[in-house]
């Protein structure tokens, strides 16, 4: 196959970027789209240029690294795939395919491909978890969990932290990843002592970080890989305004920091 | 040198306990004195991070992802052992120590072992209370099954996401340990060396990945959660970024390295598709429950696989293992189809396939059946090699998937440096010669949460007190800092004709053959050889673009694949004087007339731990006897 890459270049943080083209040749079906940017990038290398920067680890669509807009579709045309999964014989000899970062204020554009995710890591860090030392835990069978709410959580947790919901978005909104949170840990005893300050912190970060907000377009399924639901948004909708009438004034970081 | 495990005395069953109970405590007050590096936040780094952050230490912690929740521990799908005997089928502490040990096949460290099988239990309790969402009973409690071979069910899981829910747990408590502005977290950050100062490892030197800034970091004590070595072969089931460089980069400051012939591979992973094949991936192990294994008898045989009539098909572990089977432990099911592919039989890309076929269970039970247990492993496959495994068997081949050797640790997770610790799959300590499935997600997990906690707490009550604690500005950080800069301006200064993954390719195409599943005499001298003229023209022929001041791919890799070089030569070293056959490592000279792994526990019933002595002498092999006071050796047998 042969192939016409237009590619999102830039050098960092500061510069303006561009798009660039390039030729992909012999391109074998049964490469992995990220297989098809490496050979892309020995070319490049070879020749004395940067080869293009992308995040990429696993390559088994479980990380979450993988990141970017192919044809303007988050993680590409393939349903539930992420790009490191998406193969090469999904699309047609002689197609030009447009390459892109994913697109949000909240994850900056670090190099051509590569975005600065960390804002997710600091939804997590605000609440997205139970608060529990290591140590002094209960036998695991002593709270015993439906198995429905047990599978359910399960659907939330296999959210993977690529950031996919909020490039596919309009407003750029990470609801979809924040409610993936709120489906795991809401939905199991061990999360409740917690669940609704998790919901308010999460909500707050993520509002401070520049995230839009969610108008119910559901892109944000489409485009998972995990096919996280958008009912789990509803839940975090219904745990939001409970917690917004609720008075909480006791919190554990302003206990432990005093 | 001299290599004391410093495993404490007394009965196994209450060494650990008594450890315990002896231990020197630091003082609340005094801990927050204390501080505290991890490199890798993986499941033992996360887990540890979290943990000694929760103690009061300070605690700065280092991953080259963008976020401490990528470590490849996510990708582990099948779960993780505990000897709760939930299930009361007779499993107990006892019992999983005997099995991780003989699965071992004898060349673990007892007590580390027992204490690994006893805080078990510990693990499942933690990661309940933290949410992770283990599969449950219909009554609600937690659901086990079987696995990889053990005769109990002590395995727990999460769907074919284990690894991922155990790291989202160990994550999350991270999480809320930066979010109190506890530990400080560098991500996209990778340490490219090590700080010994008078013979205590006191930091580490990074590089910002996205800045190129080279900068030391100073503690008291510092701890590797680095992983495996499994990219040494180009092609594995591991993540494209997992790397040594760490754990080389200790061992060329003094850290030795133990075993690092013991590789495990994996019998049923997707074949190469091309040269272009950038890893591998695994699919569970599970599948071989109800697929049968073949190869055409006929070499270089062509034909469609469906078109191959059933008395030209040699179900070949069937024929040589007729109690096991197709269930023939990993090393020797891999072992088995290597040779097949040796004998010019192998199918797919290259001849480096066998045919893993589900038509016979298909017929027996039907497809909604097949379909409801391995649905998404069959989805998986189609998507990656474009054919329907229902429709025609998948085909299958090994692939390096795991790494026992590691940098060599006593009883307290220490390295011989004082103060350098190793956790993980970065050290070697657990699983001797070969692991047990879902012992892995245990042992990351014992080390990170309910080990290293206590064992770090005894090391640092028994430091003399300091008035003046080293800085970055210390003359010896300056002078590695100074090093790492160099070799960086060397790479990018060489403006040569190949690419660092060309050479990583070659290299791994290297080991595959010569220090892969079945080594010998011959072909571990041959792969050394080409290693050091591979090594030389690296120095000479490598082309890196760019610059070192921001983020440059090809930097990062080159400066890997450097270390790889290293290494490889010293696993195919390791593995060259390792004149015997155990687990993973299997010499041809050393087998029974029936093919089966020859273990010489006369010679080799020890640890080779390598002393590194510069980049023109050969390192030195050092010895630690393994003492065997609870269980005997015996042969494994799987016929």
């Amino acid at each position: 196959m042969q192939l016409t890459l237009h590619v999102w270049r830039q050098k960092d943080r500061n510069e303006p970027g561009r798009m660039e083209t390039y030729r992909a040749e012999n391109v074998s079906p049964d490469m992995s789209f990220l297989e098809m940017l490496d050979e892309l990038n020995e070319k490049l290398i070879k020749e004395g240029h940067e080869p293009v920067a992308f995040d990429h680890d696993c390559r088994e669509g479980i990380c979450g690294s993988c990141s970017m807009m192919i044809n303007g579709m988050a993680h590409g045309p393939e349903r539930a795939t992420t790009t490191c999964q998406l193969h090469m014989r999904k699309f047609q000899d002689g197609e030009e395919l447009y390459i892109e970062p994913w697109r949000a204020k909240a994850f900056p554009v670090i190099r051509d491909l590569v975005v600065d995710r960390t804002s997710f890591d600091r939804i997590i860090a605000s609440g997205g978890y139970v608060g529990v030392n290591t140590g002094g835990t209960p036998d695991g069978n002593m709270l015993p969990v439906p198995k429905e709410k047990q599978e359910l959580a399960m659907d939330a947790a296999a959210c993977i932290g690529c950031g996919a919901c909020v490039a596919a978005c309009k407003n750029a909104s990470a609801m979809l990843f924040i409610s993936a949170k709120v489906g795991h840990l809401g939905n199991l005893p061990q999360g409740e002592p917690e669940r609704l300050k998790r919901v308010r912190k999460m909500v707050d970060q993520h509002d401070a970080e520049g995230f839009g907000h969610c108008t119910n377009q559901y892109e944000c399924e489409a485009a998972c890989p995990k096919e996280i639901s958008v009912g789990f948004i509803a839940q975090l909708n219904r745990d939001y305004w409970q917690a917004s009438l609720a008075v909480n004034t006791r919190d554990e970081s302003s206990v432990s920091a005093g | 040198m001299k290599l004391d495990a410093k495993v404490p005395s007394g009965p196994l069953q209450s060494k650990w306990t008594q450890y315990k109970a002896d231990m020197k405590l630091v003082n609340p007050a005094n801990k927050r004195k204390f501080s505290v590096i991890v490199v890798g936040t993986g499941l033992a780094g996360g887990a540890a991070a979290a943990t000694l952050s929760e103690l009061g230490y300070q605690v700065t912690a280092f991953c080259y992802q963008d976020s401490p929740r990528r470590a490849h521990s996510i990708a582990a799908q099948g779960g993780i052992n505990a000897a709760k005997n939930y299930q009361n089928d007779g499993d107990s502490v006892w019992r999983l120590f005997y099995d991780t040990i003989k699965g071992g096949d004898f060349r673990a460290r007892e007590a580390n072992v027992h204490r690994l099988a006893e805080v078990s239990v510990n693990i499942i309790d933690q990661c309940v209370a933290q949410g992770v969402p283990f599969a449950r009973e219909y009554g609600g409690l937690l659901a086990n099954r079987s696995f990889g071979g053990a005769q109990v069910s002590r395995t727990f899981y999460c769907r074919g996401q284990t690894g991922q829910q155990l790291m989202l747990g160990a994550y999350q408590a991270l999480s809320r340990q930066i979010g109190y502005g506890k530990v400080k977290m560098h991500s996209r950050t990778e340490m490219v060396d090590l700080i010994v100062i008078n013979g205590r490892a006191r930091g580490i030197v990074t590089r910002n990945l996205e800045t190129g800034k080279v900068e030391t970091h100073v503690a008291d004590a510092v701890v590797l959660a680095t992983g495996g070595y499994t990219n040494v072969f180009y092609l594995s089931t591991n993540a494209i970024g997992c790397n040594v460089t760490a754990t080389y980069r200790a061992h060329k400051r003094g850290a030795a390295f133990a075993n690092p012939c013991y590789t495990q591979i994996h019998p049923t992973c997707i074949p190469v598709a091309g040269e272009h094949q950038s890893k591998l991936t695994l699919m569970s192990e599970s599948l071989r429950n109800d697929g049968r294994i073949w190869a055409p008898t006929k070499k270089g045989d062509t034909r469609h696989p469906n078109q191959i009539p059933e008395g030209e098909r040699d179900y070949y572990l069937e024929r040589k293992y007729p109690s096991y089977g197709n269930l023939a432990p990993r090393d020797i099911a891999s072992r088995a189809a290597k040779q097949v592919s040796d004998d010019g039989r192998g199918v797919g890309y290259g001849g480096l396939g066998v045919y893993l076929d589900f038509a016979d269970v298909i017929k027996r039970d039907g497809k909604a059946r097949v379909t409801e247990k391995y649905d998404n492993l069959f989805e998986m496959y189609e998507r990656i090699t474009g054919e329907d495994g229902y429709a025609q068997p998948m085909r299958i081949y090994p692939a390096p998937h795991y790494t026992m050797g590691g940098l060599w640790v006593d009883y307290n997770l220490m390295s011989n440096i004082p103060g350098l610790f190793v956790v993980g799959e970065a050290n070697f300590s657990d699983h001797g010669a070969n692991r047990l499935g879902a012992s892995a997600l245990m042992q990351g997990l014992a080390d990170g949460y309910f080990i290293l906690p206590y064992t770090l707490s005894q090391f640092f009550a028994g430091l003399p007190a300091e008035k003046d604690k080293p800085t970055s500005t210390h003359d010896e950080c300056k002078r590695v800092e100074s090093d790492v800069q160099q070799r960086t301006k060397k790479m990018l200064s060489l403006k040569g004709k190949k690419t660092a993954v060309e050479y990583h390719r070659e290299l791994g195409r290297i080991l595959w053959e010569g220090c892969g599943m079945a080594r010998t005499k011959k072909s571990l001298g041959d792969a050394i050889a080409k290693i050091k003229v591979m090594r030389e023209e690296y120095k000479q022929n490598l082309i890196v673009p760019g610059t070192d001041s921001n983020l440059n791919v090809a930097l990062e890799r080159a400066g890997r694949v450097a270390d790889f070089l290293e290494f490889g030569e010293l696993m195919a070293r390791d593995a060259l004087t390792r004149e015997e056959s155990c687990g993973g490592h299997f010499r041809e000279e050393y087998q029974y007339p029936d093919g089966e792994a020859k273990r010489d526990d006369e010679k080799f019933c020890h640890v080779a731990a390598w002393e590194y002595q510069g980049e023109t002498k050969d390192p030195i092999r050092n010895v630690e006897t393994l003492e065997w006071d609870a269980v005997h050796p015996t042969v494994r047998s799987y016929k």
